[in-house]
């Protein structure tokens, strides 16, 4: 039987068990629009942005780990898509992304909403179609899931013009036949066993986990690995909820702001274990100086990864999960260690790290500190919430003071930083979640980014949760310029905050305020009693910094302390 | 260090401006690059001159790879084969140097494929030295112009890397 375009288009999501697209409707997608308007298997989420709708595709995907969906119209529709599509793309998050294109007869001609978006997308996607003829439609969209799913995921974005969504072809399901898309699976096996003996040579090992062990669902075979050979385990921003953190070899997260004793492991080790992660610069500060004494394993399914900025002994090519299982099966059958006999110094070592500096803070009764919030959200929630977050001090605190014991309970933009990106994140988990309890944890810069999404939150009766740490600053950024610009706050004093409680109460959501420690508690207990989109504005001290920190360029043992500024601060009021 | 690296891609539109997108957006850099069919329409070869430290060179390689439409990365460097580039030189020679100019073109096996009253046109196929030899002696003649087609690479038989 013939079908219309559309009517391919409807049928591919379905055999892609698609249930959920969010999107925004225009004028050249509008064939597809009148289809879902009574289709019953198919929900469009519409957003109020189509910024909003690619995070919230992508909180959905990263929370299920099925691939996000969005559709949207051609022009200004898919260049909103642009922020979003490379947040994707950094943290290798599998969407796909539906435009549509002016008709094919017109494309090129600078029409009404025109845009070259295959051109405009392609540094941020893993691949893209422009769809130009209706018999070739089904077999790109079975493509474009199958690509963003596999080898390391990522955003795919098919163009659609409107003549193509309006003309008829007979459905076919074509089997996936891409021969120059091969992804490596399975890791070499000489390479894994070379990796097993350095394992078993090494005195002060460090597994560094990054996002790719969520990805490949891994978790598992690391904490097998953790627990043959007794090595901690310190996870990336991306990695963490991979390993628990509450697990006594956690050494939470390193880099810029790691823990002391994340980054000490690291530069003290022998050796380092990279498991699906990327060294980005926020992890490795200074490469020259970084992990001088160790050799590394690099496992990871992206060739590209391995040898880009640190040198590698022993690379591995292949998903985590299927590399670990073979090299935890070699650990324990060929290689008969007493594994805890061979780290108990270096353990004891690490120890001795995480007591002289511990992950702290200092508490106040007279102001709400920002870190004393997100440690409430964990107590009050167990850590069985799903987190997001915005991007800047929000993102680190969050990162660095709740416990994530579970994989994709964690939702924030890690490579490209992208405010905005919490709030409709939350969204997109939540619709797939509905019985969560789903949290942004959110800064007043950022929520302003996104907040229009407010309206999508409270029509689909989301009960997301929403802290806002108010500094009335764009503090990660204020804290940069008090640290090293001789605090020149130039343009991140944000001057006019909105009320928040109102914005939330205008938008038919409900919205509550502490401005005391006292406040915090009952505020998040009544948040998390109420079946509704809830905003929080907890207003913060505003000078709080994100400690420890490792300047941009300095190796990661660098690092400063909190305890330096109250010296200062204390040295300053007594000049005063 | 110099590579020249030969790839089969998909002959499809859009190809050319990932591959060229992969260069300028990590900051790679091209010398030459030239473009054409195979036996099978379907599929593209591209030769592209690059250079870098061998990390750079390695990321190529893989960044290449990498890219959906490209089906096979071959570093020509690491194996023996024969490289050619063409080149069409015109020479505005006064009097008393026509004859060198023919003369030379003879040398290097070229041939004038146009001439006019004060022009000859020169075409030149050989190896990078060759083109620029040929072009370094034809300088004191008067070059007015000249267009290099880029260089093209093919491995020797029985050296292929599969």
């Amino acid at each position: 039987m013939k079908m219309t375009g559309a009517e391919i288009f409807i049928e591919c999501l379905k055999r892609e068990g698609v249930t959920h697209v969010f999107g925004y409707p225009g004028g050249v997608i509008l064939n597809i629009f009148d289809l879902l308007y009574d289709n019953k298997d198919i929900q469009l989420i519409l957003t109020r942005h189509e910024q909003g709708a690619v995070h919230a595709a992508d909180g959905y995907a990263r929370s299920t780990g099925k691939p996000g969906v969005v559709l949207v119209t051609s022009g200004p529709g898919a260049t909103n898509t642009i922020t979003g599509i490379a947040t994707a793309s950094m943290d290798s998050i599998p969407l796909v992304v539906f435009s549509g294109q002016v008709p094919t007869m017109l494309i090129g001609n600078d029409a009404f909403q025109e845009a070259d978006i295959v051109g405009i997308s392609r540094p941020c996607t893993k691949y893209n179609y422009l769809a130009k003829d209706v018999k070739d439609l089904s077999r790109i969209v079975r493509e474009a899931f199958h690509v963003a799913t596999t080898g390391r995921p990522g955003p795919v974005l098919i163009d659609l013009p409107k003549d193509v969504t309006a003309s008829k072809a007979e459905f076919i399901w074509p089997e996936i036949d891409i021969r120059s898309y091969n992804p490596t699976y399975e890791g070499n096996k000489w390479m894994i066993t070379q990796a097993a003996h350095l394992i078993a040579k090494s005195k002060k090992a460090v597994i560094i986990a990054g996002g790719g062990v969520i990805l490949s669902g891994g978790s598992g075979e690391l904490r097998d690995l953790v627990e043959i050979t007794d090595i901690p385990v310190t996870m990336t921003l991306m990695g963490l909820g991979s390993f628990p953190g509450s697990h006594g070899l956690s050494l939470g997260m390193p880099g810029m702001h790691g823990t002391y004793y994340a980054n000490k492991a690291i530069q003290e080790s022998d050796l380092l274990i990279a498991v699906g992660m990327r060294f980005d610069d926020r992890v490795t500060g200074k490469l020259d100086a970084f992990a001088p004494h160790a050799k590394i394993i690099h496992i990871d399914i992206d060739p590209t990864s391995i040898r880009k900025n640190v040198r590698v002994d022993v690379p591995i090519v292949g998903d985590v999960k299927r590399v670990l299982t073979v090299l935890n099966k070699v650990l324990k059958e060929d290689i008969k260690e007493q594994w805890e006999e061979v780290r108990k110094a270096w353990l004891r070592q690490i120890d001795a790290w995480k007591k002289e500096r511990p992950m702290t803070y200092t508490y106040s009764e007279d102001v709400i500190k920002p870190q004393y919030v997100i440690e409430k959200i964990y107590e009050l929630t167990r850590g069985d919430a799903i987190i997001s977050t915005e991007v800047g001090q929000n993102q680190m605190w969050a990162a660095q003071f709740y416990k994530f014991d579970k994989p994709r309970m964690w939702l924030t933009s890690g490579g490209l930083g992208t405010m905005g990106y919490g709030f409709p994140a939350a969204i997109g988990a939540q619709l797939a979640h509905p019985n969560k309890l789903v949290i942004d944890i959110a800064g007043d810069g950022s929520i302003q980014m996104n907040i229009q999404e407010l309206a999508t939150a409270v029509i689909n009766k989301l009960p997301v949760k929403v802290a806002i740490l108010n500094n009335r600053y764009l503090g990660m950024v204020r804290q940069w310029q008090e640290l090293f610009y001789n605090e020149r706050y130039s343009y991140t004093h944000l001057e006019v905050v909105p009320d928040f409680v109102k914005i939330a109460e205008a938008y038919g959501a409900v919205g509550l305020r502490a401005t005391k420690p006292g406040e915090v508690e009952p505020v998040l207990k009544e948040a998390f009693k109420i079946k509704k989109t809830v905003f929080m504005d907890f207003v913060v001290y505003w000078k709080e910094k994100v400690y420890p920190m490792v300047p941009a360029g300095a190796p990661i043992d660098h690092m400063l302390f909190e305890e330096k500024e109250q010296k200062t601060e204390k040295k300053l009021k007594a000049v005063k | 260090m110099r590579h020249t690296i030969s790839l089969l891609v998909e002959n499809k539109f859009g190809v050319l401006s990932r591959i060229a997108g992969l260069f300028s957006g990590r900051g790679y850099n091209i010398e030459s690059l030239s473009v054409g069919e195979t036996i099978d329409p379907q599929i593209s070869t591209m030769t592209i001159v690059t250079s870098g430290d061998d990390q750079i060179i390695e990321q190529i390689n893989k960044q290449l790879n990498k890219l959906i439409d490209v089906i096979k990365v071959i570093d020509m460097t690491e194996l023996a084969h024969v490289e050619r580039e063409m080149v069409l030189i015109k020479v505005a020679p006064k009097q008393e140097n026509k004859a060198e100019v023919l003369r030379l073109a003879e040398i290097f096996r070229g041939r004038i494929v146009d001439s006019s009253q004060h022009t000859y046109t020169v075409e030149i196929t050989g190896d990078e030295k060759k083109i620029e030899a040929i072009i370094e002696l034809l300088k004191p003649m008067g070059i007015k112009e000249f267009m290099r087609t880029g260089k093209i690479a093919i491995a020797r038989e029985g050296t292929k890397k599969g």
